[in-house]
């Protein structure tokens, strides 16, 4: 019933799209990989990477990618830690309220940066704190930790009684059942948990612009995102830096890429 | 993708009616149940037996500290400020005047704020209808064979949503300029005319700007259509076949209702994306030319923290925040049917 011209055309529309997909990657990698224009050409060994090792240093991107390093693993351990304690709460214990703080902060999901930013900048400003780490990366723990909270949530109700039950006969509190049964057990929630956490504060924007205005915090592409300002674009140093700003998370997408489609279709809300 | 994707995102999307009907111990919602003794003792005599991991717990509110705690303080709280806030004329620095509602009457009124929502009504063209149209029409012309090899198309149509922003806008850019590739395509084809500076172009910026939600959308709709699409039993479409459906009848009356839920799922990422789109315009446009590519997201930043208008800003952002609320809802509601 279907035709091998059937399926050629399948194929064809697939590479299609994916040529359109990866056209503006390789336009920047080719960039980043050729010569500068303005440069003293150098010679054949050098221009390859020679760009990224000036945008690292002269561009100050060792700066912005370290500032966004610091920022990721911060936002990422402690809403890790804090989703999986509420969740574990939320998933398998009874407690008054539960349900009026849970879809309170589910609620927090669907919240735009844009409406707590304002708001956030002149507060912290009047406690000194803007254009502090602080700033930057607890707003961003909130946000995670919303998404997070329904995600450990919905994983610790599935997760089985038995497996509990015998923890607890085994005279593990609950604590020691959470960490040394449940959290093993659940390492693929987590994992996907962990990646979209990873990948909305390495590419989080908009609170570092507000919060940051010291150079030295400026995240990976909050110094893109000025460095572009100073050149015209098309620049080798430029794309060299967009090629590092982008390279952790592709880097952790091509290993991790289930997590990432998984948990962003299931994650829909956020 | 994952046959469990279904249930998750309907644990997600309804989250009132994935309560389990649990006895548990009564415990708190033993006041709505009718017969309250019942089940309270059921509650109590299971606890008995098997001290399940339901029961009553204090120390759950231990658990739950921190995350409540961060999220009162970084969420909950902003947001009650920025209604404060609303309704003040402020500009960052002096004293505030109380100013009632005028904030918000600005948002409905001033031209340049309305144009910022009606150039998002053009965003979500780009970003949601044409990504799911094009998804629904290519992935049901090719439902019909089933195809290997998806997995690494399935990796780069994707690729496109887990790039920065920034780094996208940097790309797109470059693609843009007046040298740039797409006027080199546009003058080795013949169609000179159609070659301009695309985002210094009064009328093509807004279009360009929207053209790259296109190709951040395009794959990961097509991905979830051909994933949905995949589940359909083939007697189906030969039952309709032989009932003498045509191509059309059978997209309507068979693939769309079944791939309702991934619908949901597809307009809720991209119409959210494009109502919240900021680093691109940040970083491509600033806004202009004029006030061409403005968004609501855009002119919250540039009325709380370039022009010193804070109330205006806070207004702005709340107003922004219910649309992206209503609009999840109405959303979710098309994938609330595909269960009924």
């Amino acid at each position: 019933m279907i035709t091998r011209s059937e399926r050629t055309l399948n194929y064809a529309v697939l590479v299609l799209f994916s040529v359109i997909a990866l056209f503006p990657v390789l336009l920047i990698l080719s960039t980043a990989l050729s010569p500068d224009e303005i440069g003293a050409g150098g010679s054949a060994l050098s221009l390859e990477f020679g760009n990224f090792a000036e945008a690292w240093e002269q561009g100050n991107f060792g700066s912005y990618m370290r500032t966004s390093v610091i920022v990721a693993v911060s936002v990422v351990t402690l809403a890790t830690l804090f989703s999986v304690m509420a969740g574990y709460a939320f998933g398998t214990m009874q407690f008054r309220g539960s349900e009026v703080i849970f879809y309170l902060i589910l609620l927090g999901i669907m919240v735009p940066a844009e409406a707590l930013v304002v708001a956030l900048y002149f507060d912290l400003r009047s406690v000194g704190l803007t254009n502090t780490l602080v700033a930057i990366v607890m707003p961003q723990v909130a946000q995670s930790v919303a998404f997070g909270t329904f995600w450990m949530r919905a994983y610790f109700r599935s997760s089985s009684r038995e497996v509990v039950e015998a923890a607890r006969l085994d005279g593990a509190g609950h604590w020691r059942t959470l960490w040394r049964v449940l959290v093993p057990m659940g390492r693929p929630a987590i994992t996907t948990m962990i990646v979209l956490m990873f990948m909305w504060t390495w590419n989080e924007f908009l609170i570092p612009l507000v919060m940051a205005t010291d150079e030295s915090l400026r995240t990976a592409p909050l110094g893109l995102a000025f460095f572009q300002g100073q050149y015209t674009a098309g620049t080798s140093l430029l794309a060299a830096g967009a090629v590092l700003v982008a390279l952790p998370v592709v880097v952790v997408y091509l290993f991790l890429q289930r997590h990432f489609i998984r948990g962003m279709v299931e994650g829909v809300a956020k | 993708m994952t046959p469990g994707n279904d249930d998750a995102r309907s644990r997600q999307v309804r989250p009132g009616r994935s309560m389990p009907a649990r006895v548990w111990s009564g415990v708190g919602r033993a006041t709505k149940e009718p017969d309250r003794a019942r089940t309270a003792s059921i509650g109590a005599a299971s606890r008995a037996h098997r001290g399940r991991p339901g029961e009553p717990r204090r120390v759950a509110y231990l658990y739950i500290l921190p995350a409540t705690a961060v999220f009162v303080l970084f969420v909950l709280f902003p947001l009650v400020r920025s209604g404060w806030f609303s309704l003040y004329d402020w500009d960052g620095l002096g004293t505030g005047v109380w100013a009632g509602l005028a904030n918000y009457e600005a948002v409905f009124t001033e031209p340049g704020l309305r144009g910022a929502f009606l150039h998002a009504l053009v965003l979500i063209v780009f970003y949601a209808v044409i990504p799911v149209a094009l998804g629904l029409l290519l992935a049901a012309t090719m439902t019909r064979a089933r195809m290997s090899g998806l997995g690494f198309f399935r990796v780069v149509l994707f690729l496109p949503q887990v790039i920065p922003m920034v780094v996208v806008a940097v790309a797109w850019r470059q693609i843009y300029e007046p040298q740039g590739p797409l006027n080199d395509t546009l003058r080795a084809v013949g169609l000179d005319s159609l070659a301009r500076p695309w985002l210094g172009d009064y009328t093509a910026a807004l279009p360009s700007v929207g053209l790259v939600g296109t190709w951040i959308g395009t794959g990961l709709c097509l991905i979830l259509f051909l994933a949905g699409m995949a589940k359909i039993p083939r007697e189906l479409y030969e039952a309709a076949r032989l009932d003498g459906a045509g191509r059309l009848r059978e997209f309507f009356a068979i693939t769309l209702p079944s791939v309702r839920g991934e619908l949901s799922v597809a307009l809720t990422l991209t119409v959210i994306a494009a109502l919240k789109t900021f680093d691109l315009v940040y970083v491509m446009t600033s806004g202009g030319p004029g006030n061409q590519t403005t968004v609501p997201s855009y002119e919250v930043y540039n009325n709380a923290f370039l022009i010193g208008r804070v109330g205006t800003a806070a207004a702005l952002a709340l107003v922004l925040t219910a649309v992206v609320f209503l609009v999840t809802l109405v959303i979710n509601r098309i994938g609330e049917k595909a269960d009924e």
